[in-house]
């Protein structure tokens, strides 16, 4: 009987997500009809969910592991800029389109591990030392930028390649896809992901079983800051564009979808399923609001509730699951 | 279950070493252009008796950080404007979104005892009190852009007209669609809770409505590029079948184009907003969906410099018959279209 809830659980909260995600769609089809259900509308969806989707890829991790990354959004405006200086520019018109790519994702990555060492090894709190980095990173990306907006041009080659779509999906939707199963592989089939959840669930047992705690969490960081690198590429795509803005508050709109789909915010379970039918719910209630013409603010009224709803659900579940199984 | 398929450590430090090198690659974070350009922004000048040398002035200027293209060109063009005077000295404090740094700026320039001040306010009730205290130590203040709470807080006030960017967007859409009562008309507005995003929509309304138009589909982003792009990437898809869209602002709108050419739509023509240096090209080349702009002045600051040169002068305005600076002056929100655009474009700004 044990067994069985411990099974049941997250199939049941998976469902629920589900549910929730099908209630959109059904509402979308209701109210917009072929407009909400063309294959157009619904690429819509998936192209605007890659970047908050990818970074909350890595945001998984984190959580997961009991920490928290409030400058994925900053670093995600640092990077889209620091790809697209002239310098950048010229360098990817001489040499080719990935120096954007790889500056981008270079410097996701370099904040993504300075966030880890000062969480490992400097002890400082995890909300403290990327609440910093957050700052920090908007303030350099303001400096570079001069506060304007880079357009990227004469790079033809970037994007052929982002904006094609191969099999009729745009390259983005497809980068979130392989970035969405690389997190499910990594968490749920590796002991690295198995050793995110021990950190998270319980740390001190996790050192006495012999983790590198301090490596593990520098590595996590790490993979959040990478991820906030692909998803200034993604952004780099859609708007042709780098800009210190770029990204604002996006570190809020990953943890809620991380939160929503049922990772623990205080560690020890992480789904990257959840986490993608949480972008997803998101992007969606977003489409099915402009398709009605209807306010923005009650879009995020909706939101908040969808939010402290998931969350109750969960604490529901959570407090069954301890009765059922012991 | 296989157990260490992925080996942390090399493959952290693969990506370490990659991340170095990627970024001595492109070590320097340089926006030098290759070959420099050069594009001072000057307007058309008007010469008159007004502008021969007189006593000199000392004119400090306060206005908000330069965080977007719009707010930047502010300040040049106030610079710049000084510049072409030789009896004005113009004393910029650095740009500020912080009410607090500004008050101290003021405070400042009153102490220095300038002999006029040029104020464009981040919140235009925060700084009334400030200006006040100038105006009673003799300093003349021109008030730019966003409004004091009291008349006695300024000599003299220039404002943009975001009423009338509306109703100039909407009737231009209007002479273009005017035989069409069924054409489809959408909007992209700014931040809805400021009053100025508030104010564009209601004027474009009055203005559709006049000719039998009205909003089909609208939709609100935040200035940014990734907001534009996102909102109007969810309007086209809402939206098969557009005749005219207004953006209300230019440096959003580049995510606007970039959804646009995503979307390989180009049923519509788009009119823009505030006028960027980037949206005139794309109506002079004529090859996009951008056929017109709707200009909020970036040189009211410009003019705010003017105006407090001939208060400090005890000038006044030499093409009014009135004596004196006026008290207020609402600048006009034209159209930017093919056929005028060679006139505006030395004050688009760069977005």
């Amino acid at each position: 009987m044990s067994q069985r809830s411990a099974l049941m659980g997250p199939a049941l909260r998976m469902g629920g997500l589900v549910l929730a995600l099908v209630l959109l769609v059904v509402v979308g089809v209701a109210t917009g009809g072929e407009r909400f259900w063309s294959t157009g509308n619904l690429i819509t969806v998936l192209s605007l969910a890659a970047v908050t989707g990818v970074v909350s890829i890595g945001m998984t991790f984190v959580i997961t592991s009991g920490g928290i990354d409030l400058s994925v959004g900053a670093v995600v405006g640092l990077a889209s800029v620091w790809a697209s200086t002239l310098a950048t520019q010229y360098a990817a018109q001489d040499y080719g389109w990935w120096v954007i790519v790889v500056t981008a994702l270079a410097v996701g990555l370099v904040a993504g591990l300075v966030n880890g060492a000062l969480v490992a090894y400097g002890k400082v709190p995890a909300f403290i030392a990327t609440l910093a980095m957050l700052a920090a990173a908007r303030g350099l990306a303001e400096i570079i930028a001069g506060r304007r907006t880079q357009v990227i041009r004469d790079v033809e080659p970037f994007f052929d390649v982002f904006q094609s779509r191969p099999l009729g999906v745009p390259t983005i939707v497809w980068i979130f896809v392989v970035v969405a199963a690389a997190g499910w592989f990594l968490l749920n089939r590796t002991t690295f992901g198995r050793r995110t959840v021990a950190v998270g669930g319980n740390p001190e047992a996790s050192r006495l079983a012999g983790i590198k705690i301090k490596r593990h969490t520098l590595y996590l960081y790490g993979i959040a800051g990478l991820t906030a690198g692909i998803g200034a590429v993604i952004l780099l795509a859609r708007t042709t564009a780098g800009s210190s803005t770029h990204g604002t508050l996006l570190e809020l709109d990953a943890i809620a979808a991380v939160v929503v789909g049922g990772t623990l915010l205080a560690g020890g379970r992480g789904t990257i399923t959840g986490t993608v039918l949480g972008v997803l719910i998101f992007s969606t209630l977003t489409n099915v609001f402009v398709l009605n013409n209807l306010d923005s603010s009650v879009q995020a009224i909706a939101k908040g509730a969808i939010i402290v709803v998931a969350v109750l659900l969960q604490q529901w579940f959570a407090a069954r699951e301890k009765v059922t199984s012991t | 279950m296989s157990s260490t398929i992925v080996r942390p450590r090399r493959v952290a430090g693969a990506f370490a070493a990659t991340a170095a090198a990627a970024l001595l690659l492109t070590g320097c974070v340089s926006n030098e252009p290759r070959e420099s350009e050069d594009d001072a922004a000057t307007g058309p000048v008007a010469v008159t008796e007004n502008d021969e040398p007189g006593d000199e002035v000392v004119i400090g200027f306060s206005a908000p950080a330069a965080d977007h293209g719009w707010m930047g060109a502010i300040t040049a063009a106030a610079r710049a404007e000084a510049e072409k005077y030789e009896d004005v000295t113009l004393q910029v404090a650095e740009g500020t979104n912080d009410v607090n740094v500004q008050i101290s700026q003021i405070e400042g320039f009153i102490d220095q005892g300038v002999d006029a001040i040029v104020l464009l306010p981040f919140d235009g009730a925060a700084l009334t009190d400030v200006a006040l205290e100038a105006m009673e130590a003799g300093i003349p203040v021109i008030n730019v852009d966003r409004e004091f709470t009291s008349p006695f807080a300024a000599r003299s006030t220039v404002l943009g007209d975001n009423y009338g960017m509306g109703v100039s967007a909407g009737t231009y859409i209007c002479e273009q669609l005017g035989d069409n009562p069924d054409a489809v008309v959408a909007e992209i507005a700014g931040i809805d809770s400021l009053p100025l995003t508030q104010d564009r929509s209601q004027g474009f309304e009055d203005a559709l409505d006049d000719c039998g138009l009205d909003v089909d589909a609208r939709v609100a982003a935040e200035f940014t590029v990734e907001s534009g792009e996102e909102q109007t990437a969810n309007l086209l898809s809402a939206e098969p079948e557009i005749d005219a869209i207004w953006n209300h602002d230019d440096d959003q709108g580049i995510g606007v184009l970039a959804a646009i050419e995503n979307a390989g739509r180009d049923e519509f023509f788009l009119v823009g907003g505030a006028g960027s240096k980037n949206m005139m090209d794309l109506i002079q080349s004529g090859d996009s969906v951008v056929q017109a702009t709707v200009i909020y002045p970036s040189t009211q600051a410009a003019d705010g410099v003017k105006l407090a040169r001939l208060v400090a002068q005890n000038k006044t305005v030499s093409d009014l018959a009135s004596i004196g600076v006026p008290r207020q002056v609402q600048l006009y929100a034209p159209v930017v279209t093919a056929d005028n655009v060679e006139e505006f474009l030395p004050i688009g700004f760069d977005s």
